[in-house]
This record gives C-alpha cells, sequence and structure tokens, in this order.
C-alpha cells in the first residue's frame, strides 16, 4: 500500500522500517498489526545520521509530521523520506523546500524566514549588516509582486530556474 | 422500502464478491507484488469493511455532505486558508460529480467515501469497531460464493453502453490517481486512504481482467529505472572519485575562497599536463634508450671520463647532476647517433627529435584548448539574477551526513556568501571617479618606473657581468661574482611588495587588482628570465669555442695515437683505447640541460623552505610565543600569512616555462616537475589548511582561469623561441647526443625521409615544401583565421543583444506581474465585502449558496493565478490560523455516525 503512496519499492520500505525501528528499538513493534498508531519524537529521528548535520533537519521533520510538532510516525516517516528521495518530481520538492523554509508556517517566506534560513547556513557567522544585505537582495531577486515577502510562486519561479536544486535537495538512505 | 432493501443486500453481495475475486486474483500473485505484505493485509481488511459497512448509507451521507459544504464556506474568514479552501471545494466538486453520476446509475455506492479524506481518524476508529463483526460476515457468506459469483458475473453486463463508457473513465481517472499519488503533496493519511478508496473502486469495476501484467511490465521498467539511475549515480560517484585531489582543494575552496582554490585547479592541470609530457618523454626517448641503446661504458660519451671517475659517485656530484647523472639517460649527451637501435629497428634520433617537437606541439594545443573553452563558459549565459536567493535555498547538500564535511559546508557557504556580498559593495561603490581615475595613473606610472629601473639595473648588471667574466672570475670579488643572482633575488623579492603598496592606490576590485598584480610581477620576471638566457647564450658560445678548439686537439690525439702503437707494431689489431680515456668535446647541449635542471632543484627547494620558514615557523612562533608576548601576536603584527595567489601562481608559471625550455636538452626534466607539483600539492595543502589564514575579503575568482591561462600562453612562445633557435642554428655537437654528425639537428627529418620511406613520398615532400606552395597555403590559413574572428565577433554581439532583450523583457514581466497582483488585491476587497454580506444570505437560501461558491471561487483563482498549479494544503499543525482539513469535516463523522448505529 505504501508502495503506491511513495517513491520506494517493498524492499525499500522494509529497509526505512528496520531504521526506523532502530532509533527507538523498544518503542517500535516490529509487527504492525495491533499496534499502528506509533510516534517518535522529534529528537530521536533528528538524531539520525543523515539529518543530523542538516541545519535544516528540525524544519523538515516538524514539516513531515502531522501534529507540526516533529513527532512522527511510521507513515509520516516514510512520507518524508518518499518526498526527499532521488525520483520525487521537482514539483513535490519544490513544495516540501518552501515549507521547510517557511519557519513561521504563515505560507510566506517574509524577511525574518530568510534570516533565519540565513543564519542557519552561516552557523551565524555574518555580521547583522551582511546578513541584512544578503536578504534585503534575496527578496529583491525573488520578489515579483513586490509585496515583500515570496510567496509560493515566486519562490517556484526562482526555483525552477535554479541549476542545482534537485541535486542537492534529496536525502538517501 | 423494500425494494431498497433488496437493491442493497445485492450491492452488498455483489462487492463482496468481487472483493473475493480481487483477492483471489492477488493469491495467485498477479497483483502488487511489491506491496509490503503486512500493510496488504489490513489495507484489503479494511476496504472488504468499507464496502460492506457503507453500502447503505449512500443517500443520507450526500445530504450531509451537501451540507458541510455549506457550513465550510461559512467557516473561512482568512485569505491564507482561501486558497486551501478553494482545492477543498474542488475536491468536493469531484466528489459530488461521482455520486451524482451513481445516482442515476440507480446503485450509489460509494457516496461519503471520499469523504474519509478529511477525518481519517474517525473512519479508522469505526472500521476497529465493525472490523470484528465484518469478518465473521465474510466467512458465513463464503458458502454462497458460488451463486453470488454468478450474480455479481451477470450484474456489469446489464449496464447500457453509455454507463459502461462513464464508468471505465471513472475508472481510468481512479487509475491515474493512483499513478500520480506519489507525487501529492498530501500527508500520508490522506494519501493511503485515497489510495484505498481508488484501489477499492478499480477493483470493484475493472475486477481482476487482465490488469496483472501491466503492472509487473510497470513494476519491471520502474526497477529498471532505479537500477539505471542507481548506476548512473555511481558512475558519477567514480568519475569525482578519479579526479585526484578533488576533497582537498574542495575543502580549501570552502575555506579560503575560490581565489586560492584557483591556483590549486591550476596546479593540478599543470600536474596533468606535465604527466603527459613524462610519459611522451620517457616511453620513447629514456626507456627505449635504457633497454635497447648500447651499454654504459661501451661508447665515450656513455662513459665517466678518467679523470672524474674518482668522485662521480659523489653525493655532491651527483646532488649537482654531474658525474653518472651527467652520463646517463637524463641528459642529451648520452643518446647514442645509431639510427635504429634493438630489435625494434627504433628510430632513436628521429624519435628524440620529434618528441621534443611534440611536447612543445602539445603543450600549445592544450593551452589553446583550454582558453578556447573557458572562453566559451564565459560567453555562456552569465544567468545570476537570482544570485543570492539560489545561495540561500539550494546551496546546502541534504546529502551531507559526515560532520567534517558539514564543517565544511558550512564554511564554504559562508565564503560563498561573503564573497557575493563583496562583488555587491563592489558593484554598489560609486567613489569620486576623478580621484580613481587620476590614482590609477599614478599608480601605473609609478609601477613603470618600477619596472624601467629594474630593467636598467638588470642589464647594468648583465653587462657589468660579462665584462668580469671576459676579464675572468678570480680576480673579482663574491658579490661581484654572484651579483646578477643577487640583484635578481633582491629585485624579486622587494617589487611585489612594491607593487602590493601601490595597488593599494588604485581601488580595484581584489580579483582585478590580482590580474593586475600578476600582470606586473611577470613582467619583472621577465627580466629574470631574459638575463637567464643570455647567460646561457653565452656559455653556449664558449662551449663551442672550446669544441673547436678539441676537435684540432682530437686529430693531434688521434695521430699520436695512431704513431705510438704504429711505431710498436704493424700489424697489431686495431688500438683498443678504454672509452674513458678518449678525449671529448665539452658538449653544450648537456650543459644546457644541466643548468635547467640544476635551476628547477634549486627553486624547488626556495619554495620548499620559504613555506617551511616564512610559513609553518612563523605560524608556530606566532602561536605558541602568543602566550608570553607583550602584545598580540595573533591580530597585531606579525599574525599567521596570506596564501600568495599570485607569487605562487607565477612561480608555477615560470617553473613550466623552464621546463619547456629545457625538456629538449634533459629529458628528465618533466618526471622532475611531475614530482616537484606532486610533492608541493600535498605540501601547499597542508600549509594552506594549517599555516595560513584566509584574506580578509574574500573574493569570487573567475571561473575560467584564463588569466593565467594566458601568461602561460606567453610564456609557452617565450620559452620555445629559444629553444627553437638553438635548435635550428647551432650545429650540434660533434661527439655527443642523437644528432652528432649532422650538421643541424633537423637533418634527421631529411634522412628519414630518403631511406625510410618510399621515393615517391620524398617527392611529394619537396614539392609541398616549395614555397611557392607553403606560402599561399599560410595566406589561405590566415584567410581562414580572420574570417573565422569576425564571424565569432558578430555571434558574440548578437548573444549579447539578446541578453538585453531577455533581461528588459524580464523587468517588463516583473512589472505586469506586480500589476496583476494589485488588480487581484483590489478584487480581493471586493470580494471580502461581498462576502461580509453573504452569511446572511446564506442561510436564508441554500441555492444563492450554491452560486455564491461559484462566484468565489473565480475570485480566488484569479487571486491565484499566477500559481502553476494549485496550493498545496497548509502545513499541518496547531499553529495554522483557522480551519485545518481536519477540522473542516468536524461535523459529518457525528451524522455518519447514525446510520451504523441504525443499521445494529
Amino acid at each position: 500500500m505504501l508502495h503506491d503512496c511513495t517513491f520506494f519499492t517493498r524492499k525499500e520500505i522494509l529497509q526505512l522500517h528496520g531504521r526506523f525501528h532502530e532509533l527507538a528499538p523498544h518503542l517500535v513493534p516490529l509487527d504492525y498489526t495491533n499496534q499502528p498508531d506509533i510516534r517518535l519524537p522529534l529528537a530521536l529521528i533528528v538524531s539520525m545520521p543523515e539529518l543530523k548535520e542538516n541545519p535544516f533537519r528540525n524544519r523538515i521533520v516538524e514539516v513531515f509530521s502531522e501534529d507540526g510538532q516533529g513527532n512522527l510516525s511510521f507513515n509520516d516517516f516514510v512520507d518524508m523520506f518518499s518526498a526527499l528521495c532521488e525520483t520525487a518530481p521537482r514539483e513535490l520538492k519544490t513544495i516540501y523546500a518552501f515549507k521547510i523554509y517557511d519557519f513561521n508556517v504563515d505560507n510566506f517566506l517574509c524577511k525574518e524566514d530568510l534570516e533565519k534560513t540565513l543564519n542557519r547556513l552561516t552557523k551565524g557567522e555574518l555580521t547583522p549588516e551582511e546578513v541584512n544585505l544578503v536578504c534585503t537582495k534575496a527578496m529583491e531577486e525573488a520578489d515579483l509582486d513586490g509585496d515583500s515577502k515570496l510567496s509560493f510562486s515566486d519562490f517556484e519561479n526562482m526555483i525552477s530556474k535554479a541549476p542545482d536544486f534537485l541535486s542537492t535537495f534529496h536525502l538517501r538512505i | 422500502a423494500k425494494e431498497k432493501e433488496r437493491k442493497k443486500e445485492r450491492d452488498r453481495k455483489r462487492r463482496r464478491n468481487v472483493a473475493r475475486r480481487a483477492s483471489s486474483a492477488r493469491k495467485q500473485g498477479n497483483e502488487l507484488e511489491d506491496r509490503p505484505g503486512r500493510e496488504e493485509r489490513r489495507g484489503r481488511k479494511k476496504r472488504d469493511k468499507e464496502g460492506k459497512g457503507k453500502g447503505g448509507e449512500d443517500e443520507r451521507q450526500e445530504e450531509v455532505k451537501n451540507d458541510t459544504v455549506a457550513k465550510t464556506q461559512k467557516n473561512f474568514s482568512n485569505e491564507n486558508t482561501r486558497k486551501l479552501e478553494q482545492k477543498e471545494v474542488e475536491v468536493v466538486g469531484e466528489e459530488d460529480g461521482d455520486t451524482e453520476e451513481k445516482r442515476k446509475n440507480g446503485r450509489s455506492e460509494k457516496g461519503g467515501k471520499k469523504e474519509d479524506n478529511g477525518r481519517g481518524e474517525t473512519v479508522e476508529k469505526k472500521q476497529k469497531k465493525k472490523r470484528v463483526e465484518t469478518s465473521e460476515e465474510h466467512e458465513s457468506s463464503e458458502e454462497e460464493e458460488d451463486e453470488e459469483e454468478k450474480v455479481g458475473e451477470e450484474k456489469p453486463e446489464v449496464l447500457s453502453p453509455e454507463e459502461l463508457e462513464k464508468l471505465k473513465e471513472e475508472v481510468d481517472e481512479r487509475k491515474k490517481l493512483i499513478s500520480t499519488l506519489r507525487g501529492k503533496p498530501w500527508p500520508m493519511r490522506k494519501k493511503l486512504l485515497t489510495l484505498r478508496e481508488s484501489h477499492e473502486f478499480v477493483e470493484k469495476y475493472e475486477g481482476a481482467l487482465g490488469k496483472g501484467k501491466s503492472r509487473k511490465l510497470y513494476a519491471y521498467k520502474v526497477m529498471m529505472l532505479k537500477k539505471w539511475m542507481k548506476f548512473q549515480r555511481d558512475f558519477e560517484n567514480f568519475k569525482t572519485a578519479c579526479v585526484p585531489w578533488e576533497m582537498k582543494i574542495k575543502e580549501i575552496e570552502s575555506h579560503f575562497g575560490s581565489s586560492v582554490a584557483s591556483y590549486f585547479i591550476f596546479l593540478r592541470w599543470m600536474y596533468g599536463i606535465n604527466m603527459i609530457l613524462f610519459g611522451l618523454t620517457f616511453g620513447l626517448v629514456m626507456v627505449p634508450e635504457a633497454l635497447m641503446g648500447r651499454p654504459y661504458g661501451s661508447m665515450p660519451r656513455k662513459t665517466v671520463p678518467r679523470a672524474d671517475e674518482a668522485n662521480a659517485m659523489d653525493f655532491a656530484v651527483l646532488w649537482d647532476f654531474g658525474g653518472y647523472a651527467q652520463y646517463s639517460v637524463l641528459f642529451y649527451g648520452y643518446y647514442n647517433s645509431q639510427r635504429a637501435i634493438g630489435w625494434l629497428k627504433f628510430r632513436m634520433p628521429l624519435s628524440y627529435f620529434l618528441v621534443g617537437v611534440g611536447t612543445v606541439a602539445y603543450s600549445y594545443m592544450v593551452v589553446i584548448r583550454t582558453m578556447a573553452r573557458n572562453a566559451n563558459e564565459d560567453g555562456g549565459g552569465d544567468n545570476n539574477s537570482f544570485n543570492f536567493s539560489w545561495k540561500m535555498f539550494t546551496s546546502w547538500d541534504y546529502l551531507i551526513g559526515n560532520p567534517e564535511t558539514a564543517d565544511n559546508k558550512f564554511a564554504s557557504i559562508t565564503t560563498s556568501f561573503k564573497e557575493a556580498i563583496l562583488e555587491e559593495q563592489e558593484s554598489r561603490k560609486d567613489d569620486n571617479i576623478h580621484l580613481t581615475r587620476f590614482l590609477r595613473v599614478l599608480a601605473n606610472f609609478l609601477v613603470l618606473c618600477c619596472l624601467a629601473g629594474s630593467g636598467y639595473l638588470i642589464y647594468f648588471v648583465v653587462r657589468r657581468s660579462q665584462k668580469f667574466a671576459l676579464e675572468g672570475l678570480e680576480s673579482h670579488s663574491w658579490w661581484e661574482r654572484n651579483e646578477v643572482n643577487m640583484v635578481m633575488s633582491l629585485l624579486g623579492m622587494f617589487c611585489p611588495m612594491l607593487f602590493d603598496v601601490i595597488s593599494a592606490l588604485e581601488n580595484y576590485h581584489p580579483r582585478i587588482a590580482l590580474q593586475w598584480q600578476l600582470g606586473r610581477i611577470f613582467a619583472l620576471f621577465l627580466g629574470n628570465l631574459y638575463t637567464f638566457i643570455i647567460a646561457l647564450m653565452d656559455e653556449i658560445n664558449l662551449k663551442r669555442e672550446e669544441e673547436e678548439v678539441l676537435k684540432l686537439n682530437m686529430t693531434i690525439w688521434e695521430a699520436s695515437l695512431y704513431n705510438g702503437t704504429l711505431g710498436a707494431n704493424s700489424t697489431a689489431p686495431p688500438i683498443t683505447v678504454h672509452p674513458a680515456d678518449i678525449p671529448r668535446g665539452p658538449c653544450w647541449e648537456t650543459m644546457v640541460g644541466q643548468e635547467f635542471v640544476r635551476l628547477i632543484v634549486s627553486d624547488t627547494m626556495t619554495t620548499y623552505i620559504t613555506l617551511l620558514i616564512g610559513d609553518f615557523l612563523r605560524a608556530v612562533l606566532v602561536r605558541f610565543l602568543n602566550y608570553c608576548w607583550c602584545w598580540d601576536l595573533e591580530a597585531g603584527f606579525p599574525s599567521y600569512s596570506e596564501f600568495d595567489v599570485s607569487g605562487n601562481v607565477l612561480g608555477l608559471i615560470f617553473n613550466q616555462g623552464m621546463i619547456w625550455m629545457g625538456a629538449f636538452y634533459a629529458p628528465c626534466l618533466p618526471a622532475l616537475n611531475v614530482l616537484r607539483l606532486h610533492v608541493s600539492m600535498y605540501l601547499q595543502c597542508w600549509a594552506v589548511m594549517c599555516c595560513n589564514v584566509p584574506q580578509e575579503r574574500v573574493f569570487k575568482a573567475s571561473g575560467s582561469n584564463n588569466f593565467y591561462m594566458a601568461m602561460l600562453l606567453v610564456i609557452l612562445f617565450l620559452s620555445t623561441l629559444p629553444a627553437i633557435y638553438t635548435i635550428v642554428t647551432i650545429p650540434p655537437s660533434f661527439d655527443c647526443g642523437p644528432f652528432s654528425g649532422k650538421s643541424r639537428m633537423f637533418d634527421v627529418i631529411q634522412e628519414t625521409l630518403e631511406s625510410d620511406f618510399p621515393a615517391w613520398f620524398g617527392k611529394v615532400f619537396s614539392y609541398a615544401s616549395n614555397p611557392g606552395l607553403v606560402l599561399p597555403f599560410l595566406l589561405l590559413m590566415v584567410l581562414a583565421i580572420y574570417y573565422l574572428q569576425s564571424t565569432s565577433k558578430s555571434y558574440k554581439q548578437a548573444n549579447l543583444e539578446l541578453k538585453k532583450k531577455l533581461q528588459t523583457q524580464n523587468e517588463e514581466n516583473k512589472k505586469k506581474t506586480k500589476m496583476a497582483a494589485l488588480k487581484a488585491a483590489m478584487d480581493l476587497e471586493e470580494a471580502q465585502k461581498a462576502r461580509s454580506e453573504a452569511p446572511r444570505q446564506q442561510r436564508k437560501n441554500n441555492a444563492s449558496q450554491q452560486s455564491y461558491t461559484g462566484e468565489k471561487n473565480t475570485v480566488t483563482g484569479h487571486l491565484v493565478s499566477s500559481f502553476v498549479f494549485v496550493y498545496p494544503p497548509a502545513p499541518r499543525g496547531h499553529r495554522i490560523p483557522g480551519p485545518l482539513p481536519g477540522n473542516q469535516w468536524q461535523p459529518a463523522p457525528s451524522v455518519q455516525r447514525v446510520p451504523n448505529s441504525q443499521r445494529h
């Protein structure tokens, strides 16, 4: 069933379940028939080697969790890796990328979102003036309708021309 | 009512039947092999249940749904959720269509099912409750299977053709939905539910008819696609793994910026070229001579002379490339002039000559080709309209899982942002243009003065040293003997610093400043080259005079030898003199080769030692003395050194020039250079990472290093000139080297043509080399070059114009979108006004509600017209203000539960 909802084969999904089980062996049952509603907290998911170094790890997990808090059920877990896998189409990835960078979940990338993104990317090594300059410039470039925040269409337009979005925005298991 | 009951009963049976048939088909393995078994089992059960359990509640549910549609319209308030709502409305609309169709068909089975999308939880709970009884039912009904099957099979055939058509369409739609489901940005639960329903629907109407095959094929295709992608990925990885030092350079780039990395990339490129040169000389000259030529000690040119034999193995002598090193394959003089050697009949002299020419030709070709390619890349779309946004949103590589790599990535992103910021600031900077211009002119004037002064100094010193040399070096002091070298080193040390200070006046962008700096130091170093070549020429002339004298002595010596033996025994066998005792010429070619090799070695040593002392020692001192010093050493005066890009690049370029110049006379030079570059790659990488600090202003190197290449080309030209001059004009020494005995080195070509090729070939060649043919050919080439250049220029211009056009169009588009957005905002306001009146109307009239929905949809549609596809539902989570997808359907489950309780 999951196979049709994701970009994985049965084998890969089983492998994913193995990983999921590994994260919390005492919480996650190997047999799913009678207790399907297990959720792992954000802290556990984030400790996966695939996500450990990612500056946006918390956002990724939050976006894919059903409650927005970062608690993932196995379905959400599979969904996350499916959307970020290599075969996922650009449209899907763009949608999730937008959500990930939308820190305050208002469906717009405003300047604060950009600043947060930038600070995570550079570990806060740029001076505030530099951050400000970069954010202003990025906003200027990508904001097509001039409302000084990036809507999804702005974001999509910008990302669709980026040369290495697809090659960088994916996770491997 | 009875009829209704019967219909329901029939439906239920039929559905059960279909489900059973499908499950039996699945058991045969026709279906969905790659679904996880567990999931599948569960899903099937649920599907069965759903099918049975909900059959009876359809009509009512439909009404309920219409209500909910109305209610949801009321609930929405803020702008964000509007889009969301639009989508929901769309979905609902679809459902309406579906159900209506079914009602027409007389059996509306699946009305409420789609609703499940929104309220997965409640449905699941219900399913749990029902599980027990439904399974019982399932078992009990198994006995009736045969009967039911008949009924079930008969059933679809009663449908009229139009209905069948419609059904088919719907099934196709569902199938499409299933295949595109994985690309939908919905939460997993929603996807799963939709999938379940769609599967059920498809199975119900399609039965198990011939879909196993296509499914298998599809699965196979997907599998192959995945395998192919994996292979491609592995291949890419393999390719990058094959590029040497990629990781090192990436690491340096991430910490020191692209300008420092450009030096290392250049170094690597140089290494590649030298590898090929080394392969040529090693494989075609040194190895054949060593293996197939006459062995050491068989001829005078292959033997250490008697006078040097005592200390020929001393390290000091060997280090100076004298003694045994001089009489080995490393140098020109060792090679024999025998036309063909070994059982392969290897044409040694010809090979030697052709390798010499090939080295130069290959270098020209590679440099020019690289330059052309870089120029192409430059000309290609320099589209950085989204420079900053791309950096921000696509620079993090989500694949990074290694802490060290992540650190590097952070550093590199920071560096690249700094570079971009610098570019931005530079482009914004508008100072007093007159002052800048004046300062620049002044700076150039100063630099010119410096260059002229140092040029004159070099000229003066060289002339003086020539005078000293004529008078004899012994009578002069140490300073006078080493004057030239000292002056050159001092100039090379201090002038670049001076230039650096002067360039601070100019206020250029650091990248351009670096290029100026490079150009100036290059001009200065040309003096170095010039003195070196002059000294070498003098030496060659001296040696040749010596040779003439020796030739004369040789005949005398031979005569005396002959006379001496003749007196003793007239019938003795031809005199055998040990080759070490035979007097020999000075062999200027070997001398030139030695000179170059020594130069390279000493240069390499100097580079390494300055690296160790200037960088490493300084860093160590600064680091550890800082604990007990009166001021802050790290931040204050000595500090850590920066990586000197210009000096290193020039060192590399001049070193390469030496190789090109000397490779003809010392075939070992490329090998030495490969060694040197290899060591300096590791040493410098290490030194940069451990004892240098990044420049204060990290700037982005131009993507193509065409400036370096241009300098390399100039050096290549300058260094091939003297080499070719010596080859063409100076006759080779009479007793050493592969061309001994010929009047010119290139006579070897003539000789080969005459003796190795058929007669007609020589004739053709002589015709072809006739000036009457060569000149027109040259003219033609010049014309072709002119033509190509002019066309390329026009293309470039056209390209530029197109780019400009595109840019203006982009700007226009931007304006247009802005206007559209403004208009949309106005429309929105109007709509809001209209909406504030709407709820009242809604209560009164359901029909008006319907029309209003349509209206509003058009408004929202207009608003989001710039969207390429429909906006995804808002992210899940409690933070979203306004109704959630789950909340919208809140009233529905309670209503839906009613029929269940009624049934049991």
